[in-house]
């Protein structure tokens, strides 16, 4: 029973923080049909600038994670308009091919700039203890996980519901040349998505941290992972991609602490079964890249 | 008239052809490559084997459109098994290539099955996943595989039961150099032949291949089939001519230098995938002194140039060059 238990509340929290960094992915591959490999880049990159904004730069822990995110959100738009968007509409093996080559000179400059190891999140008191939540002690930052990730599932919702630029969205995710023939700017909505999409990337590899540790091998070593959860999910839709990440998260839970020995093989092999049987994501819209 | 002696002249040229040409160059240039470079044998069985490898990726990639990202799936496969059975089963030479080969069309008719029924995004993670399996799969059977430690000692028969595999690699180097020229040759024969072309038809359009009633399932199978045994026999040249099958012959690093190599020849023409393995093995080996985060750096930067400036690689370099002249005689 306390199996069960433990691997539901891991399982959803870990489902979470998956969430909070593929959903970003989702989307933009929703919308440009753009398959993209280097999104991990963007989750270490927030670890790393949150790291030495706080304790390099010596902000407070708030300050330097909003900045973080922010900083990732700016720096994304870059390159999206320059060096991304130059491949939408081409092939998917030179989209992949692009994008293995961003998350190849990311790894290295990582490498280079912070050294092969994990780098340490600096933590506030309040963060780095362990709360009682009741029916057992957890760590606190898997707290913050778990919150944050429903503030962005939530704030997101709203904003893709209930917004002008939601519509837009909507509207370029369902149709692209329908949505640019009444006058949406798909473009625009592309690099807005993107740099949004970065940021809360950003987001769920700060708090993240501790499931996930920040490494120059993050965007190789949790590739699959993320891209499965997209799949899973359904591109583009919002739901599909929280319900995969919970689904995804709950099984790799469940194999580290049923059979930890054979966790990643059995993760792996769930994985296949999942995306053979329904290649269009549990919850598809049917949209194809 | 004047067409149609153009036609008659070419006619007669292409009759003049020698036979076996390209295969007979690839020979020429690998003796002469023995004779310049002796101490070297070592490397230079190293890109002949990589070169057959990249070979079977420029059959999916470049011939049919199959966009994979775990090749090295099937080469590991066919390493470990090449290993696994000159030390337990028998150790000649070209009995282990067999089973390599035959175990790399296993393992790509097994993921095959399931994974040629998808398309875009799905069809690519699938790909990553099974090698990455594979890798966790090796990686956790230590008593077979020897883990991190990588699967060493066992020896390999002399090949024909005359040619010992000495320690300067020459017989493992001229061995290497006639699988490749053969495999070569076969490839050659296939490409040209209506099952290439249809293969060809894939790449371009699925869909119109399916509506002109063309097994499209079948016909991809096949080709991810003998792609598959290409890249096992190429990892069980590995394992016999190196001697030690390491983890990193499974790994997702290794499908994406074979990407970039075939990449950067130039994918869709045999001599492409020949030319950017050269090339990048050449460098490769020139930057061994640099720190593996450099290197990384290096091919990602080559990686999103060639995206960006050459999409048919350094191929086209020559394609440009070869109009460039063509021009200028003209203007004369």
């Amino acid at each position: 029973m306390i199996v069960l238990s433990n691997i539901i509340v891991d399982g959803l929290i870990y489902g979470i923080l998956l969430f909070m960094i593929a959903v970003g992915l989702s989307i933009t591959m929703g919308l440009m049909r753009f398959v993209n490999l280097a999104h991990g880049v963007f989750a270490m990159l927030g670890g790393y600038v949150a790291i030495t904004l706080i304790s390099s730069v010596g902000m407070p822990w708030v300050v330097g994670v909003m900045l973080a995110v922010v900083v990732v959100s700016l720096v994304s738009i870059p390159l999206e308009r320059f060096l991304i968007s130059r491949v939408y509409g081409r092939t998917a093996l030179d989209q992949v091919l692009l994008t293995i080559g961003v998350t190849f000179i990311a790894i290295a400059l990582a490498s280079l700039i912070f050294g092969t190891r994990m780098s340490a999140m600096p933590l506030p008191a309040l963060l780095s203890g362990s709360m009682d939540v009741g029916f057992r002690t957890m760590p606190a930052q898997r707290i913050l996980v778990l919150i944050s990730g429903i503030l962005v599932f939530l704030s997101l919702w709203l904003v893709i519901e209930k917004t002008t630029f939601g519509i837009r969205l909507r509207a370029a995710v369902d149709h692209p040349a329908t949505a640019s023939a009444v006058g949406i700017n798909t473009r625009l909505v592309a690099t807005v998505a993107f740099a949004l999409g970065a940021g809360m990337a950003a987001l769920g590899g700060i708090v993240g941290s501790s499931l996930l540790p920040i490494e120059p091998y993050y965007p190789l070593k949790y590739m699959v992972l993320f891209l499965s959860v997209v799949a899973v999910g359904g591109l583009g839709s919002l739901v599909g991609t929280l319900a995969s990440a919970l689904t995804l998260g709950m099984v790799d839970t469940a194999t580290k602490y049923l059979a930890p020995e054979y966790s990643s093989i059995l993760f792996f092999i769930a994985i296949i079964i999942i995306i053979s049987m329904r290649p269009n994501g549990m919850f598809g819209r049917g949209v194809n890249v | 008239m004047f067409e149609s002696k153009v036609v008659a002249s070419n006619a007669v040229k292409r009759h003049v052809k020698v036979p076996l040409l390209p295969e007979i160059c690839i020979l020429v240039a690998g003796v002469v490559c023995f004779y310049i470079f002796p101490s070297n044998l070592g490397f230079l069985t190293e890109i002949v084997v990589m070169a057959l490898f990249v070979l079977s990726l420029d059959l999916l990639l470049g011939y049919t459109g199959i966009a994979t990202l775990g090749q090295a799936a099937m080469f590991g496969a066919g390493a470990y098994c090449a290993g696994l059975f000159a030390m337990y089963v028998h150790p000649d030479p070209l009995i282990g290539l067999l089973v390599a080969g035959i175990i790399g069309a296993g393992i790509a008719l097994v993921s095959g099955s399931f994974m040629l029924r998808t398309h875009g995004l799905s069809f690519i993670i699938l790909t990553i996943a099974v090698a990455e399996l594979l890798f966790a799969a090796a990686n956790q059977a230590q008593d077979i595989t020897g883990g991190d430690n990588g699967l060493y000692g066992f020896a390999v028969a002399p090949l024909f039961g005359i040619f010992e595999f000495d320690f300067y690699g020459r017989t493992g180097f001229f061995y290497s150099l006639s699988i490749l020229a053969l495999a070569f040759l076969l490839m050659r024969q296939l490409v040209r032949s209506p099952f290439g072309l249809a293969a060809k038809g894939l790449r371009e359009d699925q869909e119109r291949m399916r509506a002109l009633g063309y097994p499209v399932y079948r016909h991809l199978m096949i080709i991810y089939a003998i792609a598959g045994s290409m890249a096992g026999v190429a990892g069980g040249l590995s394992a016999q001519t190196v001697q030690v099958v390491g983890l990193q012959s499974l790994s997702f690093t290794l499908s994406a230098e074979a990407l970039v190599m075939l990449i950067l020849g130039g994918t869709g023409r045999l001599y492409g995938a020949l030319i950017g393995t050269v090339i990048f093995m050449v460098v490769h080996h020139m930057a061994a002194a640099l720190d593996p985060s450099t290197w990384m750096l290096f091919i990602g930067l080559l990686l999103v140039t060639t995206v960006l400036f050459l999409p048919k690689g350094l191929m086209q370099l020559f394609d440009i060059f070869m109009a460039w002249i063509k021009v200028g005689r003209r203007s004369e």
